[in-house]
Formats: structure tokens, sequence, C-alpha cells
């Protein structure tokens, strides 16, 4: 319907190759720039703060989580743990005195050290081993943080970002801060679609699919997973810092624990392994729908459909969470970018279905 | 020197609890291969049943087996609807899976019985027993002694017919299927056998804590004890668990006053690393040997 291929014929290879080679991707590409940038305008602060702000930051570290999990395959239930290093250290060192823009990259290489370390000691194992030593990393990093007070600002006590400004823009009104996350997710989105097309995407792709196979044509496997989870916990831990700058502006350990790892997971899996546009439906499927879904029991149970007690009402959210995982896994293990691609490549040759490839 | 002596009683007989919770999860990925990882929220949930059939006016020793057979049975609908058709799939798939059962468990099951703490009686009794100079806490003594026989009592019945039939679908599921065996149920099997050690653990935890969601939490010490005693291995359960818990209340017991608490889950999450790093298959476990 609107991805008419026909007429597109590339002539060169860089046309080929482009992101984005069908008119009409650049065209929803254009679309949703321009209403991303124009959001302030139409909708209303209590939105734009409290849904589309976090919306951002999330679908960004979901991509950080995808790059590691979905490109080179290695599992990661530590992730929340990397957030809250970059998150801490870029706090510690806006206080300190650093210019926002480097405490930022501090907070990034700060991670990215704590978290290949963590990295290397569980590369000599996979799959469940894995699993089980970044979760590790997860509880040593929360207790690390909530016993030295010099890092949390006491046990209970939370850390207040200071104000900050960069590049000379100040970052404290909402809008400035939306302004920000949004070049942050735009940032790393572009970063992502490219990194799958350099030699270093590739040599990730080859080590998750067979990781003999890749050394075989000579692609050090140790190098490059210390090399993903370089990356993705540098990206993440930047990402932490701007979840901390922009929208908590107060942070406490609980904002980091164990719970939001698994949470980064299943955004990464609702919205499908290593796809850029699977980040950012994930991360809003998994932060939206618990709640829409339980706004709309509370509203049946309101107008006497059906009764709902208080204590079941409060663990709605996680029975919808759970289900919502559980339903993924065994319907559209592919996630939400699979879907996305479905009805793409259904409308590219609408009506005549019998063309599809 | 009295003082080391209780923390090493009570840690030896909180670890064989701790043991019990983790039986389920051997049983489950000696058979299949599957880490369960929902086995925390399935000690939580056969806490709850014993509970609730208690709270229905039956006795305690009425509850328990009617426990055992809820248990059992979710145990093999869980494998047959979910896990099923999973078989073939990446690993993380499979964990996710589990992971997501945990955490509708942890919201289904507190939110149709009630979040509320409950106690649950099984008239051991509080005084402590006091051997010499060591304070025993009544309850994981006998929690201790239970699990112990529990855990033995699954030993011996690796060695019934039924029993070596599930060790020859855990070698290997081809040769298993080559010879007649249907793979298929004794992995059923082995997941309505984890919900009884469930079970087990739930109503000796539950005794001890109360019941209420935190009781999930055994998960973490129940992964500690089966990395460390190996994935696959019954005596690796039985060791790991003596260890984790005699690290997690020695350690603690000394440092807990200088470093501001909660060493406790600091020892396990290094038990986990260092048995990572060091010895991946635990001390009992069998290396996997990959073939390319």
């Amino acid at each position: 319907m609107f991805y008419r291929l026909s007429g597109i014929h590339h002539t060169r290879y860089e046309s080929a190759r482009a992101l984005w080679p069908v008119p009409a991707d650049r065209w929803q590409v254009v679309a949703l720039a321009v209403l991303a940038l124009a959001a302030p305008l139409f909708v209303s602060n209590l939105y734009l703060g409290s849904y589309i702000l976090p919306w951002l930051i999330w679908a960004a570290a979901a991509l950080s989580l995808s790059l590691l999990m979905g490109l080179a395959g290695q599992l990661h239930f530590g992730f929340a743990a990397v957030m809250a290093i970059g998150a801490y250290s870029s706090i510690h060192l806006v206080r300190a005195g650093v210019p926002f823009e480097l405490a930022l990259l501090g907070a990034g290489v700060v991670s990215a050290l704590i978290g290949t370390v963590f990295g290397a000691a569980a590369l000599r194992v996979k799959g469940l081993y894995l699993v089980m030593a970044t979760l590790a990393m997860q509880y040593l990093v929360d207790w690390v943080i909530i016993n030295v007070p010099a890092i949390s600002g006491g046990a209970q006590a939370t850390l207040r970002t200071p104000a900050v400004s960069f590049l000379g823009l100040p970052i404290s009104t909402l809008i400035e801060r939306y302004y920000f996350a949004l070049g942050w997710a735009v940032l790393i989105t572009l970063f992502f679609m490219n990194v799958k097309r350099t030699s270093f995407g590739r040599a990730l792709v080859a080590i998750r699919d067979k990781d003999f196979a890749a050394a075989v044509i000579g692609v050090d496997p140790f190098r490059y997973k210390l090399m993903a989870f370089l990356t993705s916990s540098f990206i993440g831990g930047v990402t932490g810092a701007v979840l901390a700058f922009c929208y908590y502006r107060a942070v406490t350990p609980e904002q980091f624990s164990f719970n939001v790892s698994i949470q980064l997971v299943a955004m990464v899996l609702v919205g499908g392994l290593g796809s850029a546009i699977g980040g950012y439906l994930g991360a809003g499927f998994v932060l939206l729908v618990p709640i829409f879904l339980t706004n709309f029991i509370a509203g049946l149970g309101e107008s006497g459909w059906i009764y709902i007690s208080q204590n079941l009402m409060a663990h709605l959210p996680l029975i919808f969470y759970g289900a919502m995982i559980i339903g993924f896994l065994l319907l559209e293990p592919l996630g939400l970018a699979k879907i996305y691609d479905n009805i793409r490549k259904a409308l590219l040759v609408w009506p005549f279905r019998h063309s599809r490839s | 020197m009295a003082y080391f002596l209780e923390l090493l009683v009570n840690g030896a007989l909180t670890g064989l609890m701790y043991s019990l919770a983790a039986l389920g999860f051997v049983l489950i990925y000696k058979a299949s291969g599957v880490p369960n990882l929902a086995q925390g929220a399935m000690v939580m949930a056969a806490a709850y049943v014993v509970w609730f059939f208690t709270s229905l006016g039956l006795s305690v020793w009425l509850a328990i087996p009617l426990g055992v057979a809820t248990m059992f049975l979710f145990g093999l609908m869980t494998e047959r609807v979910l896990l099923r058709r999973m078989v073939g799939q990446p690993v993380i798939m499979v964990v996710m899976l589990t992971l997501g059962m945990e955490i509708v468990l942890r919201g289904l099951v507190p939110g149709f019985l009630g979040a509320a703490p409950k106690p649950l009686d099984i008239g051991i009794g509080l005084a402590p027993v006091i051997i010499g100079d060591v304070f025993i806490n009544r309850e994981y003594l006998v929690g201790g002694v239970l699990a112990l026989a529990l855990i033995g009592g699954s030993m011996l019945f690796f060695r019934t017919r039924t029993g070596t039939k599930m060790r020859a679908v855990s070698d290997d599921h081809v040769a298993s299927w080559a010879v007649g065996l249907s793979v298929e149920r004794v992995i059923g099997l082995s997941w309505g056998i984890a919900g009884i050690a469930a079970v087990g653990a739930g109503t000796l935890w539950g005794a001890v804590q109360g019941v209420d969601w935190t009781l999930s939490g055994l998960l973490f010490p129940a992964v500690a004890v089966v990395i460390l005693g190996g994935v696959d291995s019954i005596t690796g359960v039985l060791v790991g668990g003596l260890l984790v818990g005699i690290l997690g209340s020695v350690i603690p017991g000394y440092l807990d006053s200088y470093a501001g608490g909660s060493t406790r889950d600091v020892v396990t999450s290094l038990i986990i690393l260092v048995t990572i790093v060091f010895r991946p298959y635990g001390i009992f476990g069998r290396e996997d040997i990959e073939r390319i």
C-alpha cells in the first residue's frame, strides 16, 4: 500500500545499503522525528514527564542491553547494576566539580570497567552460568552501593542530582530534560542501527550464532565478547546517568534493583532481540501495558462489573507483567519487532499476497 | 567458641533447608536441562497452598498431603502447558519463561490468598534446644533433620525403577527414546517431584518465618547451593547446602557488625561467582563436554 517498491531501483551500492531503502520508511522516520520534536507542544506536561520521557530513556537502556544480548548473544541479568554504577558515578563526579559532559563520559568509563571485569570473569562460561554470574554481580553492586555511605549518601538517604548544563544549555525544566533524553535516545538508536553494519557488529553476530565457527573465520571470540561487554556497559552507564539526571533527579539503590534488571531483559525480549525498533516497542510495552491493563480492570471494578479486592488489585501489574513475558515467549518469541516486520512485509505487496517473499 | 559452634550448627541446619529448596531445581535440571528459576516461587506457592488448607480448618497433617497432591499436579501441568513448547529453544527463552512464571506466581498467589504474613504452625514449639553451651533454634533443628530425611529419600528414589528411568533420561534423551522410555513423561514427573520438594521446603520455611511472598527469595540461596554443588547432582545439593548454610551463617556472624548488615547476600553472591570462575560445573557436577 504505502510501501510501493515499484520504481525503486538501486543503481549504487550505497543506496542499497542505506538504513531505510524504501521511501515509505524514510517518511515514517521523518514523521516520527517531527512528532518527537514537537511533542512538548501537544502533549501535556504530565504525559511528557511521566510516560514519554522515561520511555525514551528506558528504550535507550534496552537498546544497550540488546547490543549485548541480541547481537553478541551474551545474557546479562545485572544490567540495572551497570546503570546504577553509571548513575552514581556521574552524580559524584558532578558534585566533585567535573563538568557534566565529562561526568557522563566518566560514568560510562567506570561502568564499562566494572561491567567488563564481571564480564571477563563470566566469559569462560555461557548460558545458564552467565545468567548466574551476572545475577551475582547485581547483588554485589547493590550491596556495595547500599552499604558504602560515601556512595549512596547513607543507607536510606536519597542522592539528589545537582543542577547541570550540557554544552552551555541548562538541563533543569521538563522541556530541556525531554530534549536531552530525546537526543540521547536518537544517538543510541543511530549507533545501534549502524553498528550492525560494521565489521564489529558482524563479528558479534558471528559469535552469537556459533563461537567456534567465528573463531575459525578469524574472529577472536574472547576479545569480541569482551568488547561487546565494554561497549554495552559504557552505553548502559551513560544511560543510567541520563536516567538519573533527566528523570529520577534523586536516586536510591532500589531504583536499580534486581527486578529492574529483569524488566530490562523483558523489554529486550518482548521487543525483539537485536532490533532497534524492538527496543522502543519493548520498553513501551513493558512499562505501559501493565499500568493500562490494571487501570482498565480497576475501571471495570469501579463500575461494578466484577469484584476485585484491594489486595488483588495491588498484585495485578505483577501478574500482567509476568503473563506478558510468558505470552510473548510462547506465541511470538521474536517479539514485537517481528510483528511489526510481518505487517510491513504484508503491506509491501498488498494486495498481491501471493508475491510475498 | 560457643558462639562459633552456634553459628556453625544453626548454619548447617539452615543449609539443609536451603538444600530442600534447591532439590527441585536439580531434579528438573537433571531430567530436562531446564534451569527452573521459578523454584523459589513454587516453594512460596506450596507454603500458601498448605496454609490455605489449614485455614479451611483441616489439620496440618491432612493439609500437607493435600498440598503435595496439588503441587504435584501443578508441576505436571506446568511442564505440559509451558515447558514442553520450549524444547529446542535457546536457553535465554527457557530462563525468561521460568522467570515469567516466577513473576506471575508472585503476583497471583499472594494476590488471591492475601499478602500479609501468615503463621503456619506444624507443632514444633519455640523453646531452643540447648546442648552444652550451644543454643540451637528448634525450628531449624526439626527442619534440618526433616530436610536431611527428604533428601535421603530422594536419593533412595533414584534406585527405584522410576528413578532409574529418570537417570537414563538425564543421561541422554535420544538413547532413552531408543530403548522405549517416554522422555516426556519422565520430564513431567521430574516437575511433579519438584513440586513435592517445594511442599517440603515451603512447609518448613513457612513454619520458620511465616508464609508470605518473601519465601520466593529462597531462589537466590538455592541457586548458590545448586551452582556450588553441581547443577545435576543430588549429593551436590546436600554438600552445597551445608556449605552455603555454614558460610552464610558464620561469616555474617562475625562481619555483620562491621560491614553494616546483610553480608549474607554478599557471601551467597561470592559463592556463586567464585564457583563459576574456578569450577563452573560445581563440586559434584558433571563437566560438560561441548561438541562443535
